[in-house]
């Protein structure tokens, strides 16, 4: 791996686990930790070999306890460790919710900046694989209200590579959210280049009539979105957001202000998500320049459904597009 | 010398016995040991009688020949739906299953010691305790088809919905139990789970709960030697029945593969809990025969003579070789029970593939029990929507 700088079409899991081995053997304070992160390597196979290569003090298997793995990360790290941990699916993150919510968001501003807690909370969320129930919700906003907390998620194998490497070096808690129907999408990875800073957003499509703004799964969809309004004669701009907290709202601005009409696309249910805050705030940095209100698609505020019914609940080519016909309407 | 002859000598429980408490270790952490549990049925099938089990084995000798025939009826035809469910999901009629191979002596066991009025909290792979409550196996598979979250009312079964959250039902069957004990009631509360869930503060906390307030809860801990790829040493260092005693409760090891001891166990326990008691731990100590679920790949992880040890173990095998010995059945009802559980098998075929797909609407349907001015307006956006696609059908 050492002198390889440029993988073609590697799958964003794959580019995970590189993103981790390469974590692990620059920094002897790096850590694995999760259930079934050993032998199996994940029940995605994300870790795949790296117990094999880096021993069972590197690359922990932990008892089944989301509370206790958070938990001993924060210690673990308040011993001068980086853990990574793995928690294995979104909706299984809740045991855990108290120490990520209560001592991992608090401890920098308690301890009056004294103690820095990088630890990185891995959560492969979201839909779309026809799972039963708890393995297919987007909770980003919950982490993302919190303050102390940083919430990530790449859309593709590069920015996995990548945002991997800056969420470990970051001195901050990281929820680092990755797409779980993505993982098998491939995708080019340079190992040296290294790209923008974590938290910046990137327009990876240039347009002129409507900004839409996706993150991790969505943004594969915003690019079908766009193919298919340019066939009808349309010009979409796309941002991949790639930080939920931070968000970058100058980049945003920037795009609206060239568009003048914005789409926020999230899996998430809309009512008190993500998309919301960024139509808040985008109203108010760019009311004079909006052709028409900011909208949202993402999912309904109802429990994710059964896998038959998530085509309905989750945002998909159709329901984006009608977005983007009304606010082109205005 | 077998796990059960070990075991057969020296069954126990480990409240009221602190004599060899502190040198008992699994099996794994100290290799060639064996687990001391109550067996009342060899894996030969020889019914086992000594002093040391007599606790337990007068709570099945009254069984009859013919409770015991209703016994191995209900593992074969639960083994043959869990089958039928395994290749459904092959077939692509179900996303996933959690199969319960190997576990049907403690499921049935435990299942049977039941009575209606008790109520059962099951994780998601508890196939043989809901057929002794009489739920219907084929609602068993709308969730794992995808048609809906649970499929039952838990009302009509005293059976509550699988939870896949590991460990959280452990706390709903002790808080449950706590309003059985305030009402004054003399039903008792199962909860299951397994050994991986053991790890869990859920789990903590529901032994914490049901000891303060002598909750009538019977915790019954399926060790199938496995949470997915990690091994029980991954959970604890000493065998988990052992827990209990910490709590100030008992725990008791019973044979998971002997379903005639699980079913004098769990009456024990049930009966512990009736009589105000308390919680009792039971772990019954079985093997997931199979993959975690369809989804997961054991030959990452374990080796195929572990399988091939347990599978000497079998719990349907070693009650056929009872009652075969003691002549308590003839060619007839095996040759009977073999075309019972085609029918059964055909039946879960025919209803899974004409299982619909839900209506769309479902999506908004009992989001809230009193509504919710969100949910109503959301669901008009949405039928608003679906209808204007049947517009534009139209049009063209
Ligand atoms: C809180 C939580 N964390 C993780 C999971 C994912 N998961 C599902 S089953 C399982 C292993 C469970 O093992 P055990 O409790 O021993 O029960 P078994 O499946 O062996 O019956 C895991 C880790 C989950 N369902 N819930």
């Amino acid at each position: 791996m050492a002198e390889t700088t440029e993988f073609k079409g590697m799958a964003l899991a794959k580019a995970i686990n590189e993103s981790l081995r390469r974590a692990l053997e620059a920094d002897p304070k790096v850590l694995i930790m999760g259930e079934d992160v050993g032998k199996l390597g994940g029940v995605f196979r994300v870790t795949d070999g790296l117990q094999k290569d880096f021993g069972e003090s590197r690359v922990i298997d932990t008892p089944l306890a989301e509370s206790g793995i958070v938990g001993t990360a924060i210690g673990l790290a308040l011993r001068g460790y980086r853990p990574v941990v793995e928690i294995q699916f979104d909706g299984f993150v809740f045991p855990a919710y108290d120490q990520i919510v209560t001592q991992l968001a608090k401890m920098h501003a308690r301890s009056l900046g004294k103690i820095k807690l990088p630890v990185v909370v891995r959560i492969p969320y979201g839909g779309g694989i026809g799972a039963v129930e708890h393995h297919s919700e987007s909770p980003e906003a919950l982490f993302a209200h919190v303050s102390g907390l940083k919430v990530v998620s790449p859309s593709n194998a590069s920015d996995a590579y990548w945002m991997m490497q800056q969420a470990i070096q970051s001195d901050d808690p990281v929820i680092f959210f990755e797409p779980k129907r993505r993982y098998w999408d491939k995708g080019d990875v340079n190992t040296e280049a290294i790209p923008g800073p974590l938290h910046k957003a990137r327009v990876v499509r240039e347009g002129t009539d409507l900004t839409l703004v996706g993150y991790g799964p969505m943004v594969k969809l915003c690019h079908e979105v766009a193919d298919a309004a340019a066939e009808e004669g349309k010009s979409l701009e796309i941002l991949d957001l790639r930080s939920v907290s931070p968000i970058d709202f100058d980049s945003i601005q920037a795009s609206v202000e060239k568009t003048r009409r914005l789409v926020v696309v999230h899996e998430a249910p809309v009512f008190f998500g993500t998309g919301a805050e960024i139509a808040a705030r985008i109203t108010e940095r760019c009311f004079y320049h909006l052709e028409a209100p900011v909208l949202r698609v993402g999912g309904y505020h109802a429990p994710y459904p059964p896998a038959r019914l998530e085509e309905e609940y989750l945002p998909g080519l159709d329901r984006v597009l009608d977005a983007v016909d009304r606010a082109l309407a205005y | 010398m077998t796990v059960e002859s070990t075991a057969a000598r020296k069954p126990r429980r480990s409240a009221g016995t602190k004599s060899t408490a502190g040198k008992r270790t699994t099996a794994r952490n100290t290799p060639g040991a064996e687990p001391e549990l109550v067996q009342l049925l060899t894996p030969e099938g020889e019914r086992v009688k000594h002093a040391e089990n007599a606790v337990y084995d007068k709570y099945v000798t009254g069984v009859t020949p013919e409770e015991l025939r209703g016994l191995y009826r209900d593992m074969v035809l639960t083994r043959r739906f869990d089958a039928e469910a395994t290749s459904l999901q092959r077939q692509g009629e179900l996303g996933l299953w959690a199969s319960l191979l190997g576990q049907e002596a403690a499921q049935i066991g435990s299942g049977r010691a039941l009575r209606d009025d008790d109520y059962v909290f099951p994780t998601y792979r508890e196939h043989g305790v809901a057929w002794c409550r009489g739920v219907d196996p084929t609602n068993l598979l709308g969730m794992f088809r995808g048609v809906n979250n649970g499929g039952w009312d838990p009302n009509s079964n005293n059976f509550h919905l699988y939870t896949i959250v590991i460990g959280a039902q452990t706390l709903h069957a002790t808080g449950y139990a706590m309003g059985v004990a305030k009402d004054g009631a003399d039903s008792a509360v199962i909860a299951y789970f397994g050994d991986g869930a053991s790890s869990q503060g859920d789990v903590a906390e529901s032994f914490t709960f049901s000891a303060v307030y002598n909750a009538p809860v019977v915790f019954f801990c399926q060790n199938n030697q496995w949470a997915i790829s990690e091994p029980t040493e991954k959970q604890t260092r000493v065998p988990l029945y052992q827990r209990a005693q910490g709590y100030g409760f008992p725990g008791v090891r019973v044979d998971g593969n002997d379903v005639l001891a699980c079913l004098a166990v769990t009456r024990w326990a049930l009966e512990r809990a009736r009589n105000g008691e308390g919680p009792t731990l039971v772990e019954a100590y079985t093997y997931r025969m199979g993959a975690h679920t369809t989804s997961d790949d054991p030959t990452k992880y374990r080796a195929d003579e572990e399988r091939e040890a347990w599978e000497a173990k079998d719990p349907i095998l070693r009650l056929r070789r009872h009652l075969e010995t003691s002549n308590h059945t003839d060619e007839g009802f095996f040759a009977e029970l073999e075309a019972e559980s085609e029918a059964l098998g055909r039946r879960v075929r025919e209803a899974v593939r004409a299982m619909p797909d839900p209506d769309h609407f479902a999506i908004f349907e009992n989001v809230y029990a009193d509504g919710h001015a969100l949910v109503d307006e959301e669901r008009a956006q949405f039928a608003a929507y679906q209808a204007s696609f049947a517009d534009e059908e139209g049009g063209n």
